[in-house]
């Protein structure tokens, strides 16, 4: 008797879904997505946590103190990292929550759509928050500086 | 087998801290936009931060991250440590275990301020 392989990822009875092999090269990348930037998350996201509540008051993370901040590269590349696989890791994840509650096909892609236009627009806010801030400069002074006015 | 014991528990826990998380940032992008409009705007907004409610709202968030974290460490360790699936429910206990113990020190500098006490040497409890 032949034993039928089933499609897709597969639930255990402790709740993983199994690797993902062949089938839909996307769904492969997202297993594998989330796990790689869950990995860094753990660190970013509580290195983050621990600077913003722990070893200063959240009382005292006012302008000044992201200015300073902001004056090193690093902590923009840190944010924009965090920022990026944060949210793509955190959308992609209600994504899946949709795939198992939305049962039409229809409303589940236009979901899904809406879904991946909240992450566009989210990310561009984002960088563009981290990317143009400027010490004593508005965005549109900061922009228009970068621009070369 | 699989409804109401740990694994159950854990994927709940695991789907709820993660989408209350994407909330938060969701939030929290937007929020921090506005620190591009100047010291004003944005001290005056972020200053909701330092308000005791606020701060409890930041504590239910420092326990989904610590949860959502470490029990994603057990998930990967399911998935890629071949033996893994055996230790899955002992590996939850040690994913609560390991939240609470960094829970309980970050909340301590948390709280403390909303009773007057600063550990980090300043802090407010109103916005500035």
């Amino acid at each position: 008797m032949a034993i039928k392989v089933q499609e897709g990822p597969k639930i255990t009875s402790y709740g993983a879904t199994s690797r993902p092999s062949g089938g839909n090269a996307f769904e492969t990348f997202s297993w594998w997505f989330f796990r790689v930037s869950g990995v860094a998350l753990v660190f970013l996201a509580i290195i983050h946590l621990i600077l913003m509540h722990v070893s200063t008051d959240v009382s005292e993370t006012v302008y000044d103190f992201v200015a300073n901040r902001y004056d090193n590269p690093f902590w923009r590349g840190y944010d924009l990292l965090l920022l990026t696989l944060a949210l793509f890791h955190g959308l992609n994840g209600l994504r899946i929550v949709c795939d198992d509650y939305i049962s039409s096909r229809g409303w589940r892609v236009a979901v899904v759509s809406g879904l991946f236009v909240i992450a566009i627009s989210f990310w561009l806010l984002g960088m563009m928050t981290i990317i143009t801030f400027h010490r004593n400069m508005n965005i549109a002074q900061s922009i228009l500086s970068m621009l070369g006015h | 087998m699989y409804r109401g014991q740990s694994g159950q528990w854990s994927w709940l826990l695991h789907r709820v801290t993660g989408l209350a998380i994407l909330l938060f940032l969701l939030v929290h992008i937007v929020d921090i936009t506005l620190i591009g409009f100047g010291p004003t705007i944005y001290n005056d907004a972020i200053g909701i931060f330092s308000l005791w409610p606020i701060r409890l709202v930041s504590l239910a968030l420092i326990g989904a991250v610590l949860f959502h974290a470490f029990n994603g460490i057990r998930i990967i360790l399911i998935d890629f440590w071949a033996a893994g699936y055996k230790y899955q429910s002992q590996m939850f206990y040690i994913v609560l275990v390991v939240t609470i113990l960094c829970f309980l020190p970050m909340a301590y500098f948390v709280v403390a301020p909303i009773f007057g006490v600063c550990p980090q040497g300043s802090c407010s409890m109103t916005p500035m």
